[in-house]
């Protein structure tokens, strides 16, 4: 059995755009989603989260059919490019709603919240309000979200698109250190280029509502790479 | 960006609209309070003034706690069902009250609630001996709860489609029950609201007139407002209407200084943009729920609208509009409608240019950002002093000068145009705002002033925001009775003093018949002076 997703055949229409999505994502990887703007790259993220269903075809997670299984029965956590807060309540209790979404704690959860945001660089951030925080760092606090959900699967719909280049760089190093502690299974939408050439393990190219192209990040870097820049360490 | 001379011309023109509305609203407050002051003073404190006080403020809480509670669930219900059938018409169903002529509404109300309504009709008809009563704190209550649940439900509905798309996603995904998610996204987004919404709401019931006069019933109904038009025009006692008046404008000037601290809420419902998905609430009982608040609620609205329409149509339209006493009428309220809207209208492009004009200076010195500041705080001054009071004040001056009946139309027109100043102000400001923005720096490089400018780039983009603003104001004009209601005579008829003569004569199918030409008259023209507006602001 693959213990990876599997999107089997899934097809949706949403208004005049037809998606049709076939592909495996590796379970333990970091699978980054690419393609042009307009492509289907959410869709095929909001598939897998549960946000939308597939009119046809199914959705295979860790080996169990997850087809029409609602968001919250999925293994998943979900990270967007903005608004992972709510503006109004403070950092703790917005870390807390992952763990319970009725804010019903045990000692030992608020121990796991307060460990969550030291790993994530938010140590003593917990009753601040969102709106006091960086770009970089509300991002940190949905990672330690993310934490303490404990889901197999952690889902990104560019999660760092908003922030400077200095911060993409911090923040994908983040990631990746997360991912080594938990050996989770991410996917990530990005159109930026030197993001998947940091961060993936695999690439999985979306063009016109369809998946183009599966597979490893070096592969996918040749092909797409301009004959100026294949010099290593440039991309 | 402006030249000098322009500069000059825009602040001299919102010098005198200021100048003007403060002579008006204070010759009637100051004669007021000077008239008789001694007897006045005394009449103050006395047990009725008070009676009617507490009355005042007890029917203005309650309408507000009852119109917050029961909008909140359907504002709830709207918000989580983005595929409601017909749900764009029902969002407009709810606009569709604060159009309507107050006195219009009250009839609709009757024809539903009322002694030989629909409703007590059907209660009859089941065996049941006791009929519900209109009359009285539970008529105004009724009526207030007609006009403001609708409003609450678009303020309320407004702020809950402003949040994040991600916000239902993220409690989808998060497994949030509708409890946890009322609890932590939706009352913390609502709470922030409804105090402001509750204080336009309290202020709305506060100083109401018309609903008041026509469904409270004796001294033990009866609010400020009313209590001193019955004052005037039956016991014709000055000091009592005085006392009233100072013990009304201290009401609402605390209530209106309370709403400008508290945040304001907008009425733009999201029509365009991102579509919000809402993957909660997909149970059977939710959904149920749901559909009974939503029903509930468009049929509490559009019962009395359609009673309006089937009463109004019973009646003999044609021998109505064309007998000379709706002729006249119509005339006469005509006239003071385009006088009325004519005067708030300009007055308020006086009063916009002139904060522009002020604005363009780099910086401003203290007289002109005083300026700026009391031409900004004309438009609200009429939400303090309420068109009876000033009617009042007005009524004392001109009874010195002759026959008061014979000032009457202007007086009236004057005061319509006062209170549609802050809704023209609202319509034009944005419009006046995004012009100024698109064309002032082009139209100093080409050195287009003057005339040419109006011609040429002012008037083909405002005129229709300025006539959005004018068909506004209009159809405040023509709904209105507050104003008349002190010199309605044989000589100053108006439609809505009609419907109102027409009424207490018991001759009903004529105020029917008239109630239905003036509702669908104004809200023609609120609809038109609404579309405008929504249009702007989803660009």
């Amino acid at each position: 059995m693959f213990d990876g997703i599997v999107l089997d055949k899934t097809a949706l229409t949403l208004g005049t755009t037809h998606f049709d999505f076939d592909c495996r994502i590796e379970a333990g990887a970091i699978t980054a989603i690419a393609g042009p703007s307009g492509a289907g790259k959410s869709t095929l993220l909001n598939l897998v989260a549960g946000f939308e269903q597939p009119q046809s075809g199914r959705i295979f997670m860790t080996g169990t059919e997850q087809t029409l299984s609602r968001p919250s029965e999925r293994p998943l956590s979900v990270v967007f490019q903005d608004h992972n807060l709510f503006a109004h309540l403070d950092v703790f209790t917005n870390v807390a709603l992952g763990i319970s979404p009725s804010m019903r704690l045990s000692p030992h959860d608020r121990g796991r919240i307060e460990d969550a945001l030291t790993r994530v660089g938010l140590e003593g951030f917990g009753k601040r309000m969102p709106g006091s925080l960086s770009g970089g760092e509300k991002q940190r606090a949905a990672f330690a979200r993310a934490l303490v959900r404990r889901k197999p699967v952690l889902l990104l719909d560019e999660p760092f698109a908003s922030l400077d280049a200095d911060l993409r760089v911090r923040m994908s190093d983040l990631l990746l250190k997360l991912h080594r502690e938990t050996a989770n299974t991410v996917i990530m939408v990005t159109h930026d280029r030197e993001e998947i050439a940091r961060v993936a393990d695999r690439v999985v190219l979306v063009e016109g509502g369809k998946v183009a192209s599966s597979e490893a990040k070096a592969d996918y870097l040749l092909r797409f790479a301009s004959p100026a820049s294949t010099r290593p360490g440039t991309v | 960006m402006l030249t000098l001379a322009e500069r000059r011309r825009g602040i001299g023109a919102g010098l005198t609209v200021l100048i003007a509305v403060i002579l008006f609203v204070g010759t009637a407050v100051v004669t007021l309070l000077a008239w008789d002051g001694d007897q006045s003073a005394s009449r103050l404190f006395t047990a009725y003034t008070w009676s009617i006080l507490r009355f005042t403020l007890l029917q203005a809480a309650l309408s507000t706690l009852l119109s917050i509670l029961f909008a909140i669930p359907v504002a709830l219900a709207l918000a989580r069902r983005p595929g409601f059938p017909g749900r764009v018409w029902i969002v407009r169903l709810m606009a569709l009250p604060m159009g309507l002529p107050a006195l219009v509404g009250a009839l609709g109300l009757l024809g539903v609630w009322g002694r030989q309504g629909v409703l007590n009709g059907w209660l009859t008809a089941a065996g049941l001996e006791q009929p519900v009563s209109v009359y009285g704190l539970s008529g105004i209550l009724l009526a207030h709860t007609f006009f403001n649940i609708p409003l609450a439900v678009r303020l309320l509905l407004a702020v809950l489609e402003r949040l994040p798309a991600e916000y239902w996603l993220l409690s989808a995904s998060l497994g949030m029950k509708p409890f946890s998610i009322f609890r932590f996204v939706e009352w913390p987004a609502l709470a922030r609201v409804v105090p402001g919404v509750a204080g336009l709401i309290f202020m709305l019931c506060a100083t109401s007139f018309t609903l008041v006069l026509v469904l409270g019933g004796g001294p033990a109904a009866t609010t400020l407002e009313v209590a001193i038009y019955q004052a005037l025009r039956f016991d014709f006692d000055p000091p009592r209407a005085i006392a009233l008046a100072f013990l009304q404008i201290t009401v609402t000037a605390a209530v209106v200084g309370l709403v400008t601290l508290l945040p304001a809420a907008t009425d733009m419902v999201r029509t365009a943009g991102r579509s919000i998905q809402r993957l909660d609430g997909r149970s059977g009982p939710s959904r149920l729920w749901d559909f009974f608040v939503i029903a509930a609620a468009v049929i509490f609205v559009a019962s009395p609208l359609l009673s309006v329409l089937a009463a109004g149509l019973r009646a003999d339209l044609w021998k109505l509009v064309t007998g000379p006493r709706f002729i006249q009428a119509a005339t006469t309220s005509l006239a003071i409608a385009v006088t009325a809207g004519t005067i708030a209208v300009t007055a308020s492009l006086a009063i916009l240019n002139a904060r522009q004009a002020i604005r363009d200076r780099r910086d401003p010195n203290l007289a002109e950002r005083l300026l700026s500041t009391s031409l900004a705080g004309t438009s609200s001054l009429v939400l303090v002093i309420p068109p009876i009071i000033l009617g009042t004040g007005w009524f004392l001056v001109l009874r010195q000068f002759g026959n008061v009946g014979d000032f009457a139309p202007y007086l009236v027109a004057i005061i319509n145009a006062l209170m549609a100043l802050p809704f023209a102000v609202r319509v034009l400001e944005p419009a006046l705002e995004d012009h100024r923005r698109q064309t002032a720096r082009l139209a100093a490089a080409l050195g287009i002033g003057g005339i040419d400018k109006w011609r040429l780039v002012d008037i083909p983009v405002l005129l229709r925001p300025i006539l959005t603003a004018l068909s506004f104001a209009m159809a405040l004009s023509l709904g209105d009775l507050g104003a008349v209601a002190l010199f309605g005579s044989s000589d100053l008829v108006t439609l809505p003093w009609l419907v109102y003569s027409s009424l207490s004569s018991y001759r009903t199918n004529d105020a029917d018949g008239l109630a239905l030409i003036l509702g669908v008259v104004c809200l023609f023209l609120t609809i038109l002076g609404t579309a405008g507006r929504k249009e702007h602001n989803n660009v």
